[in-house]
């Protein structure tokens, strides 16, 4: 049976109809074509899928589209702005944090779930935020050091 | 990776948790943050008929301080324990458990009623409550009781709710003002569950002798334990080196740990012991700093 639900996704009202057991992040993916969230292990251990619910990162594997109605949920086109790459996203450009990609999405949520948090974090911070984000072509340093530099002239 | 087809049903408060639990009976599951089931449904592990979600009853998400002990609605996220300044200063331990939950995403999603009563036998909340003496307030048809954090956890994954009960509030008792409490976790990688924790809460008096003391561990069984035979070899006695020793032994005897992927019996019981010692003696540095002089 399907169900319609309405939910904001990147500032925009946006509805469809979904069978209960479909996930958040199939819903993005196939119901409104956001493929910017990817899905790697889809068991949660990977957080390539993590989107922003109501401002905090989660894994879009671990939460059913039904239980997202009505909330507020920012995926990785969220961010650039007028064609305008997200400072964030152009630390990671210019800090060569992107090798083949795939966890790139996960990645910049989860560390814009940090610095919307708190202005200045440590690396420690920096490395327990994105310690749900696996990059299997283990480029963490230049990942850190991204984030580290988007920190400093970090704006919503 | 679909779970099986099931019917969602959202309850807006306990009272109609509660309806849909009578009307469902054994084909419902209640769905509190989802972190561990989700991902059981999804690998068929579980699939119940109808899930009634739990997650957004308001009047079960708060932080609260009242007549001597925390109040923790059931719904309150790991996230919003790890980041209270109330918790962080009354029941530290609580704090650093929550902040050792997985990853940051299942710790902004996850909840500590939701974390209890999946009863993971390497879950990190069940030594902590076991130490603080913790009491869970469960509403069912047949109306409220409290279950007591000893009796609470009777197999792995499996509590003494039963299955048309919420548990809605943990109650911890607030530890001595001069008590001190640590919570200490040893795990394969970061985030992953223990293989094996110790959660310790002590006071001293002012001689240096050991007055309160509660321990709960986690890795010695099926089921988080109470370590009362080490909470009675320590209480009363002047702490020391050897002391510590032979409580860590004590554990290591008792504990009839699981071998799987994250190491052998052998190893675990003998971890176990060492991550009790290094609490023991955390709490007895932090406790020392609050002896009445």
């Amino acid at each position: 049976m399907l169900k319609k639900i309405s939910l904001t996704v990147n500032g925009k009202l946006c509805s469809g109809e979904v069978e209960s057991r479909t996930l958040l992040a199939h819903f993005l993916r196939d119901g409104l074509r956001l493929t910017g969230t990817h899905l790697g292990c889809v068991v949660g251990r990977c957080g390539a899928c993590t989107v922003l619910w109501n401002g905090a990162p989660v894994k879009s594997c671990m939460v059913f589209a039904v239980q997202a109605a009505g909330d507020d949920i920012v995926t990785v086109e969220g961010l650039a702005q007028d064609k305008r790459l997200h400072p964030l996203q152009e630390a990671f450009w210019k800090n060569d944090a992107v090798e083949c990609g795939y966890c790139t999405p996960g990645m910049l949520m989860s560390a814009y779930g940090l610095l919307d948090k708190r202005i200045k974090p440590t690396e420690k911070d920096i490395e327990r935020a994105i310690s749900g984000n696996l990059c299997r072509c283990t480029g963490y340093g230049n990942i850190v050091a991204a984030i580290k530099e988007a920190a400093l002239n970090f704006t919503k | 990776m679909y779970p099986a087809a099931f019917e969602y049903l959202k309850a807006r408060s306990v009272r109609d948790a509660i309806a849909f639990l009578k009307q469902h009976g054994d084909d419902a599951k209640l769905l509190a943050g989802g972190q561990s089931l989700v991902p059981m449904m999804k690998l068929r592990v579980a699939r119940p008929k109808v899930l009634i979600d739990i997650h957004r009853i308001a009047d079960l998400n708060y932080i609260r301080e009242e007549s001597g002990a925390i109040r923790l609605g059931a719904m309150t996220r790991h996230v919003q324990i790890e980041e209270s300044s109330l918790i962080r200063e009354k029941i530290p331990m609580l704090a650093e458990a929550a902040s050792k939950i997985a990853d940051t995403q299942v710790r902004n999603r996850g909840t500590i009623g939701g974390a209890l009563v999946q009863a993971d036998p390497c879950g990190d909340y069940g030594a902590v409550v076991l130490a603080l003496n913790a009491q869970m307030k469960c509403v069912g048809q047949r109306g409220d009781r409290v279950i007591p954090a000893t009796d609470f956890f009777t197999f792995a994954y499996s509590t003494a709710l039963e299955t048309d009960e919420i548990l809605t509030e943990i109650v911890m008792p607030l530890p001595d003002k001069c008590s001190a409490g640590v919570y200490l976790k040893l795990e394969k990688v970061a985030g992953d569950f223990a293989i094996a924790s110790a959660a310790v809460q002590l006071s001293l008096d002012s001689g240096g002798a050991c007055n309160e003391v509660g321990i709960g561990v986690t890795g010695a069984g099926m089921v988080p334990q109470k370590a009362l035979a080490v909470e009675s070899l320590l209480r009363g006695k002047t702490m020391s080196s050897a002391l510590i020793d032979q409580a860590g032994q004590l554990i290591q005897e008792s504990a009839e740990p699981i071998e799987d992927l994250r190491g052998s019996a052998a190893y675990k019981k003998k971890a176990l012991g060492a991550i009790l010692r290094r609490a023991i003696r955390e709490a007895l540095q932090r406790a020392d700093a609050r002896k009445p002089s």
